[in-house]
């Protein structure tokens, strides 16, 4: 039975598998004489142990003790004062602490939107005009970056931006020596070229979920639209962008989480500055809590990071399923 | 189908240009890691007296074998344990579906959004009041825990799929669960844990803010979160940074070339499940 079910190709649009065993479930119930279910039972559940033992105790505990935390005024070795929801007021009333929430915001932009419209185009272009070798040579390197450490790719844009960089001496030899700068110390810069890095990053992963998903289109629909003598943007417009949404669903979400939740990157190439203005909440939750000692607001941070993130996910999650 | 000249020409153009952009910077820290040590080269020039020394200098300063051993261990530590009991615990949720197995997958998917940062805080404390904190066992358990979200999830995508019969012959023939799940079902899951064991490697050995914030000893940490170590000490020495940089690349890449089929596939079947 089900042959189907077997031979499923493991890449899976999202379907209710959940429901789709009851029926082994029944057949397997059958043979267990009932009085065994009950062991059966007890059994089953000791196998989930290790890991619910290791889930509980290294995620969802200190989960719950953030937001503890967060209620509290402490410095991490004295007394712990309730102060209700005064870190939360705080984050929402400093300029700099709600900042953090709008630099994730614009993250975004660059680490998200960027890279899937990229990877769109990318994708498809490779997917017309390059679908043997030449498509799965470049699929391969714009790979590359998403193998590596998130704190080498910092270290690495951290130099090629920097005023002797790679990025400058392009500019100069294009003659664009007017707007040379250290990119990632410049107040309206920083933020952009951290974005740079992200965009540098996420490229590859992109592309290369959208190309698996548009082999997996009828060719037949491009067949046809290319003998109605489509172009690359009308086909683009027509058949890719509407047929890969749930693909990129998949893409945004990954990247959102992305960027809402960078740190590494960050991190490691500006620290948050120059002044705040590539301070994450990740950054700063890392700031607050281990130089600046304020467990409870770090904590209170990081309530919100979780909040945000998804909220923001699960509209992404609804709209790309619903379209199955 | 014809596709003209120019659209060719253009396309291929545009990809080239895109594979310059991923590449170049790969290039320019190397020839900039051939620099004498100490000095600020530009970002892209072949030096006079290329410094190949700088590679061993670096693997000295960065105390590389040790940081290497460290980080093997951490992997070592992690994967093989994260494997077993994710699978065990997929097993049962999405093979024996035992009662209450719909809860429980729902408190794991909860995980998979997390962001590391949301929790990193009272894992500090909560290592330092176990004792575990600056030991290598700071990383190995709240990495164990943090997986199993995404390794419960991904096994159970396998364990769904399998057809009852093999289960049912198993059990007439008188299998234990246990014998039911080690005899028969673990050899058959080999292709998805392969995966997901290279999925976790990977992200073990690039695991930074772990590192940074449990283990204050770089030689105890992994590979990611020793070279962040190193670019705090050596930030001012551009080429020696580079140099350390490549080497801690080094292993990834190859792993990467080895096994690119694999990974490439892993991540985004792990991206499409979650």
């Amino acid at each position: 039975m089900n042959e189907s079910r077997v031979t499923m190709p493991v890449i899976t649009k999202p379907t209710n598998t959940a429901d789709n065993g009851t029926e082994a479930t029944t057949l397997t119930r059958r043979l267990l004489p009932n009085k065994k279910d009950r062991r059966g039972a007890i059994i089953g559940w000791l196998f989930t142990m290790p890991a619910l033992v290791m889930y509980a105790a290294f995620v969802i505990l200190p989960l719950l003790l953030s937001i503890y935390y967060s209620f509290f005024r402490w410095n991490g070795i004295g007394p712990m004062t309730w102060v209700g929801l005064k870190n939360y007021l705080t984050i929402l009333e400093v300029p700099n602490l709600l900042m953090t929430i709008v630099n994730a915001f614009k993250l975004v932009l660059f680490f998200s939107f960027i890279p899937v419209i990229l990877g769109l185009i990318v994708a498809s272009i490779i997917h017309r005009i390059a679908p043997g070798r030449f498509g799965s040579i470049t699929r391969t390197i714009l790979f590359l970056p998403q193998v590596i450490p998130l704190v080498a790719a910092g270290i690495i844009w951290g130099w090629l931006l920097a005023l002797p960089g790679l990025v400058n001496q392009i500019l100069e030899s294009v003659g664009l020596e007017t707007i040379v700068r250290a990119w990632l110390g410049d107040f309206d810069w920083a933020l952009p070229a951290v974005g740079l890095i992200g965009i540098w990053v996420l490229l590859g992963f992109c592309t290369v979920l959208l190309l698996t998903g548009i082999t997996k289109i009828d060719p037949a629909l491009y067949e046809s639209a290319r003998i109605d003598g489509a172009n690359w943007f009308e086909e683009f417009i027509s058949i890719t962008v509407p047929l890969l949404r749930y693909e990129i669903g998949v893409c945004l979400t990954v990247t959102v989480i992305n960027a809402l939740a960078a740190f590494d990157i960050v991190y490691v190439s500006t620290a948050g500055g120059p002044g705040n203005s590539t301070a994450v909440p990740g950054i700063q939750i890392y700031i607050l809590a281990f130089t600046e000692q304020r467990i409870g607001l770090a904590s209170a941070l990081a309530v919100l990071l979780m909040i945000l993130v998804l909220v923001v996910i699960l509209p992404i999650q609804r709209l790309s399923r619903e379209v199955k | 189908m014809k596709i003209g000249r120019g659209e060719l020409f253009s396309g291929r153009l545009f990809l080239i240009l895109l594979m310059a952009f991923t590449i170049l910077p790969f290039v320019s820290i190397f020839l900039t890691a051939l620099h004498p040590s100490g000095t600020v080269p530009s970002g892209f020039s072949w030096p006079e007296d290329p410094q190949w020394g700088n590679f061993v200098e670096a693997f000295k300063v960065a105390n590389m074998a040790k940081m290497l051993s460290s980080s093997a261990f951490i992997v070592i530590a992690v994967v093989p344990v994260s494997l077993v009991i994710a699978t065990m615990a997929a097993f049962a949720i999405g093979l024996l579906r035992i009662p209450g197995s719909r809860i429980l997958l729902m408190l794991f998917v909860f995980g998979l959004t997390l962001p590391f940062g949301g929790i990193i805080v009272p894992l500090y404390y909560l290592e330092r009041a176990i004792g575990i904190y600056n030991t290598r066992l700071a990383i190995v358990l709240p990495l164990i825990g943090l997986y199993m979200p995404f390794s419960v999830f991904w096994m159970r995508a396998h364990f769904i799929n399998m057809p009852s019969e093999i289960t049912e012959a198993a059990l007439i023939d008188g299998a234990s669960t246990w014998d039911l799940f080690w005899q028969i079902h673990r050899p058959l899951a080999r292709a998805p844990m392969t995966s997901l064991g290279i999925l976790m490697s990977v992200w073990t050995w690039n695991q930074f803010l772990l590192a940074l914030v449990l283990v204050e000893d770089p030689s105890q940490r992994t590979m990611a979160g020793a070279l962040g170590a190193f670019q705090g000490h050596y930030a001012t020495d551009v080429p020696l940074l580079c140099a350390g940089t490549i080497l801690i690349l080094v292993p990834t890449l190859i792993i990467f070339v080895l096994f690119q089929r694999q990974i490439i596939t892993a991540l985004l079947q792990g991206s499409v499940k979650g």
